[in-house]
């Protein structure tokens, strides 16, 4: 029998608030998310870099939270799907665009579209349609067909100029 | 899956990482964006002992212009080196060929040293630094050395990289006067690997004569094959060129496409990406 591995005290700020797990080396930010935090919104699907589904907002860039070590996002501030709607409840404006335009179905793969679009709108705030399917190009979707995706995006960056303080969810700064 | 247990390492400088390297070199992976080595650890295809995790040396997250060279540093993720705009308009062909590399979400972690390490006979950034002529830079304590693309790629998945070395950055050189360049690529779904694909230079003498035609083709060789089409263009044209290379290369066959469909892709796609370099070769040409 093997020595138990080696824990890592990782400090995290997720979805504003300061978080501290133990964790080995190999554990992914995945799992540390959605097991050590409890944040279950994070959805892990292929686990290889693939779906999409896992994708979480870190440091302000969208990134698979699969394909990234937990102990390698100490000091990081991550945002997930959790973290979108305001604290009221209201819904962000990426999230209001999903619930507009019928962009989801069994919702598996939508925790990952809503933070890849919501990282993705803020560097770009005007898309073209091509620019939304090039946004969504990496995330899987076996129920939409994507059609009604593509127009969540757009129809995200419409909400997002027509609501003051951009995505309106009020957690912006 | 999950990744196999490993002592994990996060040095703070270079000469820390060597040092790591150097006592632990022969069980370690370095861990830059772990776009293909996480994956590679999930799947439980490799199960080093230890990550000598690089991603906090920022003193290597760079992208340079000068003396006619791009160089791009080991910690330089592929979306910082495809928007910088100084890299894209002294050497085009990195920009044409990023586009085509994963999706945004990889590139935003995934870098294009670890990706030119990684050796995948099916990446684009070898063929790139092959078709060019570039280079890697890679140290260890002992110290640096400069290894040029044509000897790099050792074989798939295989670079000449030392178990106790870190490639600290890659070097393309800028585009030469009077030369275009052009990327094509065939693959079953936007930002998946590609089934064949073809990095292409031309370069026009003074009376536009194509002077220099080079290409490097992916996915279709265990290493970036590079052809010389100079004579092949010069003869009867671009056509004839991508006959020329139908000839030149041995794919396989495997789950994704037969060796006929690679070789008559390559042939297409040679033709494609020349017409464009030769198109972009007229423009740089025009005085």
């Amino acid at each position: 029998m093997s020595s138990p591995p080696e824990q890592h005290q990782v400090r995290l700020v997720v979805n504003g608030e300061p978080a501290t797990v133990s964790v080995p080396a190999r554990r992914l930010l995945s799992d540390c998310l959605r097991h050590d935090l409890r944040l279950t919104g994070t959805h892990v699907g292929c686990e290889h870099g693939v779906c999409g589904a896992c994708t979480v907002i870190l440091d302000g860039v969208a990134v698979r939270s699969c394909l990234t070590l937990a102990v390698s996002a100490d000091g990081a501030s991550i945002t997930t799907v959790e973290g979108l709607a305001g604290p009221d409840g209201t819904l962000s404006a990426v999230q209001q665009a999903f619930a507009d335009c019928h962009g989801l179905q069994c919702g598996f793969c939508t925790p990952g579209f809503l933070t890849t679009i919501t990282a993705a709108l803020a560097a770009n705030p005007a898309p073209t349609e091509d620019d939304a399917r090039e946004i969504i190009g990496g995330n899987l979707c076996r129920c939409t067909g994507y059609q009604n995706i593509v127009r969540a995006v757009l129809r995200a960056a419409e909400l997002m100029r027509a609501r003051p303080g951009g995505t309106g969810n009020g957690r912006e700064p | 899956m999950k990744p196999p247990a490993f002592a994990y390492f996060r040095p703070e400088s270079v000469a820390e990482a060597l040092a790591l390297l150097g006592t632990h070199g022969g069980d370690a992976k370095v861990l830059a964006g772990g776009q293909s080595l996480i994956p590679l650890l999930n799947l439980r295809l490799a199960t080093p002992a230890a990550l000598v995790d690089i991603n906090r040396l920022a003193e290597l997250a760079y992208v340079r212009v000068a003396d006619g060279q791009v160089v791009i540093g080991a910690l330089a993720r592929h979306a910082d080196v495809l928007a910088d705009a100084a890299a894209a308009a002294a050497q085009p062909l990195i920009r044409q060929a990023l586009r085509l590399v994963a999706h945004p979400v990889i590139r935003n972690r995934g870098t294009t040293v670890g990706s030119i390490v990684h050796a995948d006979p099916a990446g684009e950034m070898t063929a790139v630094l092959a078709v060019l002529g570039g280079s890697v830079k890679v140290a260890s304590v002992a110290g640096q050395r400069l290894v040029p693309a044509a000897s790099f790629f050792l074989g798939p998945l295989e670079p000449d990289v030392g178990p106790d070395e870190l490639a600290i950055e890659a070097i393309f050189p800028v585009l030469p006067a009077r030369t275009g360049c052009g990327f094509a690529e065939v693959s079953r779904r936007h930002g998946d690997y590609a089934i064949c694909g073809v990095a292409a230079t031309v370069t026009l003498d003074e009376i536009g004569q194509v002077s220099l035609a080079r290409a490097a083709y992916l996915s279709v060789s265990g290493t970036p094959l590079v052809l010389d089409l100079t004579k092949a263009c010069a003869g009867a044209g671009i056509a004839d060129a991508g006959e020329f290379a139908v000839t030149r290369i041995d794919p396989s066959s495997d789950i994704h496409a037969t060796a006929a469909y690679r070789r008559h892709l390559a042939g297409v796609l040679t033709a494609r990406a020349l017409t464009d370099a030769l198109a972009h070769a007229r423009e740089n040409a025009v005085v």
